[in-house]
């Protein structure tokens, strides 16, 4: 039955949109003998479906947004900055904004960096297929999955009790005392990060990987020849020639970060001071029935957050369209 | 022959490393997954893939079931209340001494009475007396216990705890999800690759804008636009069909933009000659350019496919959380929730979740990977 209406479903969404093209293309076929006229309606048609959609999904929103943020919680009354004063005084952001700068500052950096050194070895190894393989496994994997998957590593009982979280196992096997990982402020910070640090690392590595191919094999063997060790060929070759990949990693990593909530939501639901921005907002849409102002406030540090991306990326493209 | 280095002995040892930390993880939910729920959450999922030494304590049967037995009055029964693959070593009949006997050994006790346990948990016990306790005699047993593994848990957590019917409802979001958003990009991408147009180069700004808006920008306005049409129209706001569009609209502009990008770069040689012999934008589209982006499409599809699986984000906000709607992340999450310490559960749920991903992973690597080098930005 419900994999009836599955594939009702999705014949049905799917069908309306090719239908869509089809019938457009053939009406206009029809009706237009003249070959001049081909371009603009044409032009229309295909772009008509994608345009609304990027109107009425992103850009429409982006502005309404904005606005929102300058009213109450009804988005009927213009407050002023009264949202945003709240934002700054209210000790739940405050505590979003310094962890979101820590996993700015950590998450990014380590990525970019076990991804290059990972990239390096493995594609110099016969079984670095395979490692390579598992560590980009991960990536497939949701954020909440991840969540579970962690959650179950950091678990913890008594000090007592048989220990079944892994890293707790490890910790009782050394002479320590276990620890509820995910309940010690600020620490726990790292533990949630270790868990995107996890994920994102397979996309830096493969990156890495696809750019390390694109480096003058003649260049390494000159290097060679002159005496350089393999460390310093790493950092006066390798790391030089791969700047524009770190860069754009980084921003991808960072886009990602900056956005983090599916992990905060799963784990700690923002619990023992690990709420970010992301999550503040989530809970701001709903919490005392939604209140969409300062929803909106927290939607907007975000963006501002990605608008130096924003540009550096237009800018970017610009350059490759000249050359 | 290769020969082995200090430095490249260093490389293989750091990349051990990373791969075992970076395998443990998910292999620990694996095996979980396939655990008896009892003994999950008694002892690590390391302890399950070996055979273990256990030592346990049972009781036997009390007096209400002895028979009399050529003259002995006996209780025979076995053990473990339910079947399994424990091998019994020895066993002892004080506390103080756990391991007193060997199997098959005839333990005399303290009132004379006779009992040798085997090795499958059966025990006869016998006196020459009428037994009277109203208790059974506690038997401290070692055995090895060698790893069994059940599928019981996925049994419960498909078909009791509805992750079944969640795995289902994410299929119904993540297919259209994902063609619709191909059908109306790749027409947008070609207008905006070879077709001439006022406002283009614009268009494109924007789409390299919008590719990093996070998408918490849209959900509010966003939410109460459906809300006005569903009250509009005096139907639910959230619906399959709303989650298709607002994924279709936050997957816009990447899929837009690697699919210019791909078909930006076919042969212009190619359209000019089929313009010439008079074929019309959409002929060229779709005899042309449709076959030849295969391989791109691929990468795409692939890609979108698994953001929309993978996403708790939109299914939370503009689909209603009840079994019928209910995507898989969401009710991993709600899970987490109320069943937070049954990590048969957790595992086995997390685990299906990550069946469909897995499978793309390991049988589509090629094209996931592709897709990704050419561009992962994703608003």
């Amino acid at each position: 039955m419900a994999i009836f209406s599955l594939f009702f479903y999705v014949l049905t969404g799917i069908l309306v949109c090719i239908l869509y093209y089809h019938s457009a293309n053939f009406l206009l076929d029809y009706f237009v003998k003249k070959k001049s006229n081909d371009s603009s309606i044409r032009a229309f048609i295909f772009i008509a479906p994608a345009f609304f959609i990027l109107i009425i999904f992103i850009i429409y929103p982006v502005l309404e947004t904005v606005r929102l943020s300058f009213f109450d919680k009804y988005g009927r009354e213009f407050v002023g900055i009264s949202n945003y004063i709240w934002a700054i005084k209210d000790p739940e952001f405050r505590r979003g904004i310094l962890n979101n700068l820590g996993w700015l500052l950590i998450v990014p950096t380590l990525c970019t960096f076990f991804g290059l050194v990972i990239a390096n070895l493995a594609d110099r190894l016969w079984w670095g297929t395979i490692a390579k393989s598992i560590i980009f496994m991960p990536l497939a994997i949701s954020f909440v999955g991840a969540g579970v998957i962690w959650k179950f590593v950091y678990d913890y009982r008594g000090p007592g009790d048989q220990q079944i979280g892994f890293l707790n196992a490890i910790v009782v096997s050394l002479g320590f005392e276990p620890q509820a990982w995910i309940t010690i402020p600020i620490w726990n910070n790292l533990f949630l990060m270790a868990i995107m640090i996890w994920i994102q690392t397979g996309l830096a590595m493969v990156i890495f990987s696809a750019a390390l191919r694109g480096i003058p094999k003649e260049m390494l063997e000159a290097a060679r020849i002159d005496g350089a060790n393999e460390l310093k060929i790493f950092t006066s070759i390798i790391i030089p020639y791969l700047q524009q990949t770190i860069l754009v990693i980084w921003t991808i990593i960072t886009i990602l970060v900056l956005k983090i909530f599916d992990i905060i939501l799963a784990v700690t639901n923002g619990q023992w001071q690990t709420e970010v921005v992301a999550n503040l907002m989530f809970d701001w849409m709903f919490r005392g029935g939604g209140d969409s102002g300062r929803g909106s406030v927290f939607a907007i540090v975000i963006m501002i957050a990605v608008i130096p991306i924003m540009i550096l990326n237009i800018y970017r493209h610009r350059e490759e369209q000249k050359i | 022959m290769k020969k082995y280095t200090f430095s490249s002995l260093i490389s293989q040892f750091i990349l051990l490393i990373f791969v075992i930390v970076w395998i443990i993880p998910t292999f620990g939910l694996f095996v979980t997954s396939f655990r008896d729920k009892d003994l999950l959450s008694t002892s690590g999922w390391w302890t399950s893939l070996i055979t273990n030494e256990v030592n346990e304590i049972y009781r036997t049967e009390n007096n209400e079931s002895q028979i009399l037995e050529n003259n002995l009055y006996v209780i025979k029964s076995n053990l473990f209340e339910n079947i399994n693959k424990k091998k019994i070593t020895s066993f002892g009949i004080t506390s103080k001494n756990i391991n007193e006997f060997i199997i098959n050994d005839i333990a005399t006790l303290k009132d004379g009475s006779k009992i040798t346990v085997y090795e499958n948990g059966d025990y006869i016990w016998t006196s020459e007396k009428p037994f009277e306790n109203k208790k059974g005699k506690r038997i401290f047993i070692t055995a090895s216990s060698p790893p069994t593994f059940t599928i019981e848990n996925y049994k419960e957590v498909l078909f009791k705890e509805g992750v079944g019917q969640a795995f289902i409802n994410t299929l119904t979001v993540a297919i259209p999800s994902t063609v619709i958003p191909l059908i109306i990009c790749s027409f947008f991408a070609y207008a905006l690759s070879w077709m001439q147009f006022f406002g283009r180069d614009t268009l494109l700004a924007l789409i390299i804008a919008s590719l990093v808006v996070p998408l918490q920008m849209s959900l509010i306005p966003l939410l109460s636009i459906y809300n006005d049409i569903g009250a509009l129209f005096n139907v639910s706001s959230k619906s399959y069909p709303g989650v298709w569009m607002a994924h279709t609209g936050f997957g816009l502009a990447s899929t837009t933009f690697l699919l210019r990008n791909f078909i930006k770069s076919l042969p212009h040689e190619m359209i000019e000659a089929a313009r010439v012999d008079g074929a019309n934008h959409y002929n060229i589209f779709t005899r042309i350019i449709l076959p030849l982006s295969i391989p791109a499409f691929a990468s795409i599809f692939i890609l979108q496919f698994l953001w929309v699986w993978n996403d708790l984000l939109v299914g939370l906000v503009f689909l209603d959380q009840v079994p019928s709607e209910i995507i898989i992340t969401a009710k991993l999450r709600e899970l987490l929730g109320s069943r937070g310490e049954n990590w048969e559960i957790l595992t086995t749920g997390a685990f299906v979740s990550m069946t469909v991903p897995l499978a793309i992973f390991f049988m589509l690597q090629r094209y996931f990977i592709r897709g990704l080098v050419a561009g992962s930005v994703k608003g």
